[in-house]
């Protein structure tokens, strides 16, 4: 089970100058059900997968409201996630005291980031298990931010995480291009399409209102979930475009055993 | 007198102070203006002192009151304009919340019962839209926006003026006007004011504070001869 002597400890280095313990935190992400975020010039969306441990139980909760403006989309342990996703609400709510605007979304994503690094620094912690997709809209505009366990951040246009985010990852590249000019109702239609990638190449699985959930934001729209029967019309418009669609998705299989990752990702990833 | 040597005195009223500074909102951004004096009680003492200060590029200030207690909001608002500038992502700070955060300031002082002594006006445009923003704190806390705004003796005599002149669709350039005439009104009939002074304008393209500059004035008004007033005739 150890990978080597030098994975037991957050703060110690290994002698090729990696802490195994920070990445083996970016794995627990890549064990979480998939999420996607996709921005159009208006809007974000992110749309999940949600995943439940028994056929008698409800489903894991993906997304999260932080604030009119912003909410967030998770991948890994979802109890991490909800002291993340506290610690959110709280800056978002001391930035709105003082100064009775809300809270850039590039700030409060280097927040969180900032909150993550320390906990690759300390001998007394452990990482945080999750990746965030931070979904959000202020004065420059709607903004999609991922944040890692390692304390890394970055900006995207679109992006996937969680398990088989490949696919999905593999379908917005090819693309991504296309939804700057979108109008909302297709732009979630993009982010289900993307995010049924990482569900069609496990063969007994598909996406139903049960399994899941989508979140909007963006110019005029304070931060939305649509889950459950409110869901089933976008799947069912989805369904209804198949035959048009059954061409294009040949092609992008094809593409995904080529893929190679976008050239931003984290370091810590390889 | 008040208390043994262990009691502190707080500012209970103000010895160095500014008169007036009015604003205006126009259509593509905002216009205050202020004279350049300081009194020391009644005593015109520093003639030639900035009242208005530019927060950023998209912000103004000025102040009437308290100069010491300006100079301490001052050094708060640059060390507070520095972290932003150190977050280095180029996200602009709203005239709004400079001006929520200069009414948290000053209500926090309140509480303290030690009140920063002023009246501050805060013009800016908003960077995203260029629109014009102008609001009011003073020294209990208490803020709003408005489209006008005058503090001190200038409630009375501008305020009338700037709410007769402004239209919403009023330019930046005409605003201009209007407020160096209601500073030249101020000089005319408020006894701590002078003839010298700045205006700032705040646009889309920046915030521009002039050099101090003397009013054009006129004495030769025929009610403003000895003898040309009821009251002159008055007995009393």
């Amino acid at each position: 089970m150890f990978r080597n002597q030098y994975d037991t400890d957050i703060t110690t280095w290994s002698p090729q100058g990696r802490l195994h313990q920070v990445e083996y935190a970016m794995e627990a992400v890549k064990q979480g059900s998939a999420v996607v975020g996709v921005r159009s010039d208006t809007h974000v969306v992110l749309a999940t997968l949600k995943r439940s441990t028994s056929e008698l139980a409800s489903t894991q909760k993906k997304l999260f409201s932080i604030d009119d403006h912003l909410g967030i989309a998770i991948a890994g342990l979802t109890a991490d996630a909800r002291v993340l996703g506290r610690h959110m609400r709280t800056e978002c709510m001391n930035y709105k005291y003082i100064y009775e605007t809300a809270m850039p979304v590039g700030r409060l994503a280097l927040n969180v980031a900032d909150k993550c690094q320390v906990s690759t620094q300390r001998a007394s912690k452990r990482p945080f298990g999750v990746g965030l997709l931070i979904a959000g809209y202020d004065e420059l505009g709607p903004h999609l931010y991922q944040s890692c366990p390692s304390g890394n951040y970055y900006e995207f246009y679109s992006m996937a995480i969680g398990a088989r985010s490949q696919s999905a990852k593999t379908y917005l590249e090819r693309h991504f291009e296309e939804f700057a000019s979108l109008e909302l109702q297709d732009l979630i239609l993009q982010a289900i399409r993307a995010l049924r990638e990482t569900v069609s190449s496990s063969k007994d699985a598909e996406l139903t209102s049960k399994n899941c959930a989508i979140a909007y934001v963006g110019k005029g729209d304070t931060f939305t979930i649509v889950e459950d029967e409110e869901i089933q019309p976008y799947l069912d418009t989805l369904e209804n475009s198949d035959g048009k669609q059954e061409e294009e998705e040949e092609e992008t299989e094809d593409a995904a055993e080529q893929t190679e990752d976008k050239p931003t990702d984290a370091p810590m990833e390889d | 007198m008040f208390g043994g040597q262990d009691s502190k005195q707080h500012t209970v009223q103000p010895y160095v102070t500014g008169t007036s500074v009015i604003g205006l909102k126009c259509a593509d951004g905002v216009v205050l203006g202020a004279d350049t004096l300081v009194s020391y009680g009644s005593l015109a003492k520093n003639r030639k002192t900035s009242r208005l200060m530019t927060v950023s590029n998209h912000c103004s200030l000025g102040f009437s009151g308290e100069y010491s207690d300006f100079q301490e909001i001052k050094s708060t608002l640059e060390e507070l304009m520095i972290s932003e500038y150190c977050m280095a992502d180029n996200i602009p700070m709203q005239p709004r919340a400079i001006h929520q955060y200069l009414a948290r300031v000053m209500y926090e002082a309140r509480n303290k019962q030690d009140p920063l002594y002023n009246q501050l006006v805060i013009g800016g445009v908003l960077p995203a839209t260029g629109e014009g923003y102008l609001g009011l704190v003073d020294l209990l806390g208490t803020n709003y926006e408005s489209e006008m705004i005058a503090t001190g003796y200038g409630t009375y005599i501008a305020l009338p003026l700037l709410r007769k002149a402004y239209r919403p669709d009023i330019t930046v350039a005409e605003g201009r006007k209007v407020i160096e005439d209601c500073l030249r009104v101020l000089y005319y009939r408020d006894a701590r004011s002078i003839d010298t002074v700045q205006i700032s304008t705040v646009t889309k393209e920046g915030a521009e504070t002039t050099e101090p500059f003397k009013l054009e004035t006129s004495w030769d008004f025929k009610k403003f001869k000895a003898g040309s007033r009821l009251i002159d005739e008055s007995t009393w």
